[in-house]
């Protein structure tokens, strides 16, 4: 990788920063340069925020079918699997679980739901009331 | 207050924290040849270990681990401290190292870093960063991967030290107690030379190393077939991830490493590591030219068999070019031991 060459595509860096890329310049010394970007790795970075959006799909519609309940869609948009959610909410899997349906959910008592929603930084009532579009 | 700490960006976390570390204890030593020194060079795919759902490929070895082994081998003695479930504590420990006027590296979580943009923001739990002095409450960040340092408030940085999952960091905190006087550059390089090319070379298993290469090489080409196109694609994005997102320098480090054998050049007085060098940086940009060709065959999700066979061969090519450069730097390596 030549300086002159460092490519300087804006794109997940938002014009917040610069990234360190290492190339060599005209006397063949390596040098630290700055990069605002690379296509290549713009392109899969949205590839894996297009998964994460899928999984937040998913959740909505299992949501609307009654199927699921609202920690649903948090767990999806937070990045959050059932183990990793149980590790923040400081239960067992399997109790996430059972909060993931609808009936499990509905007997969750005051507490519990402020546990959630401190989790996913957001208010009670915002857990509460989540319907899907 | 704030301390007389020089933000560096750097390309990779581990080794820009502990570089700029040991410059503000009087030690100039550059990130590349603390990552060589560290043996960071390294590839290994572990398919039982996922991350999102995807088998895990890694171009360097357990976070930690550069750092620790640049550490003992130059002589440097670092305090290490982990708070497991003690959060308080953890930020209150911080607080007492900054009175002594010392800067902190420490373990965080990726997600909670409120001043990266948005799209760096996964759940990854192995980045490092140095606390340089506290204001008003808040934080004072010298980010590696960042262009300017930063701050934080007590709660986020208190959440990114607790992140949970996989590599939690457990509130871990580290900063050198003891530095020699006298630092031996040359015993420490080829010991760290040495053990990047066994790991690339002789590991009997093929998961790692060279042989690590060729067998995702292999699976690759089956990806569409066995995955289907949208899956495959993931995996492909995640393996170019892996290789030029946040903190590699470019190419999985393999630039780096070219900008170490350069210093190693002139610390040897010997021209044949420049060469290598040279060769080292034609490896990182077959590696561009992979991450280039694999991103346009990810985009859109085609499951051209044909794009996945041209780019598993361009892996086999590159596990070649990898394999007759560590024997060259072995033999190289093991005359300057004598």
């Amino acid at each position: 990788m030549e300086k002159d060459k460092v490519p300087q595509d804006e794109g997940i860096t938002g014009g917040v920063t610069r990234e360190v890329q290492y190339a060599v310049d005209k006397d063949g010394k390596y040098v630290k340069t700055f990069s605002k970007g690379w296509e290549p790795k713009n392109i899969v970075n949205e590839l894996a925020w297009e998964d994460i959006q899928e999984q937040v799909d998913e959740a909505n519609q299992k949501i609307k079918a009654g199927k699921a309940s609202p920690i649903m869609h948090f767990m999806a948009k937070n990045q959050m699997n059932p183990t990793l959610l149980a590790d923040y909410a400081e239960l067992s899997k399997w109790k996430v679980k059972r909060h993931l349906k609808p009936r499990g959910f509905k007997k969750l008592k005051p507490e519990q739901l402020e546990n959630y929603s401190k989790v996913f930084n957001i208010s009670v009532a915002e857990l509460v009331n989540f319907k899907p579009e | 207050m704030k301390l007389d700490f020089e933000h560096i960006p750097a390309g990779h976390c581990e080794n820009g924290v502990i570089s700029s570390l040991l410059k503000y204890h009087g030690l100039n030593l550059s990130e590349a040849m603390i990552f060589g020194i560290g043996s960071g060079y390294f590839f290994a795919y572990l398919p039982f270990v996922k991350l999102n759902g995807i088998p895990l490929a890694s171009f360097r070895p357990v976070p930690g681990m550069i750092f620790a082994r640049a550490a003992k081998r130059l002589g440097i003695k670092m305090k290490k401290q982990t708070f497991r479930k003690q959060p308080k504590r953890a930020m209150d420990e911080l607080d007492k190292v900054l009175e002594k006027k010392l800067p902190v590296g420490v373990q965080t979580g990726v997600y909670y870093l409120s001043y990266f943009p948005p799209a760096y923001r996964f759940h990854f739990n192995a980045h490092n960063l140095t606390v340089y002095g506290k204001e008003n409450g808040n934080y004072l960040i010298s980010d590696p991967v960042m262009e300017y340092p930063t701050t934080l408030t007590y709660e986020e940085l208190k959440k990114a030290r607790f992140a949970k999952g996989p590599l939690s960091p457990n509130g871990k905190m580290y900063y050198p107690i003891n530095i020699p006087e006298n630092i031996h550059l040359k015993p420490a390089i080829i010991k760290g030379i040495k053990q990047t090319c066994d790991w690339m070379l002789t590991i009997p298993v093929p998961l790692f190393g060279v042989k690590g290469i060729r067998y995702l090489a292999k699976r690759v080409r089956k990806w569409p077939d066995k995955l289907g196109a949208r899956k495959a694609a993931s995996y492909l994005a995640q393996l170019v991830r892996m290789l030029e997102e946040i903190g590699t320098g470019g190419a999985g480090f393999r630039f780096i490493y070219a900008a170490f054998l350069q210093e190693v050049s002139e610390v040897m007085d010997d021209q044949r590591y420049f060469e290598l060098s040279k060769e080292m940086t034609q490896i990182g940009d077959k590696w561009r030219s992979f991450s280039s060709l694999a991103a346009q065959t990810c985009k859109g999700r085609s499951s051209d068999p044909d794009a996945y066979n041209t780019i598993s061969n361009l892996m086999l090519d590159i596990a070649s070019d990898e394999e007759q450069f560590f024997i060259k730097l072995k033999k190289l390596i093991r005359n300057a031991g004598k």
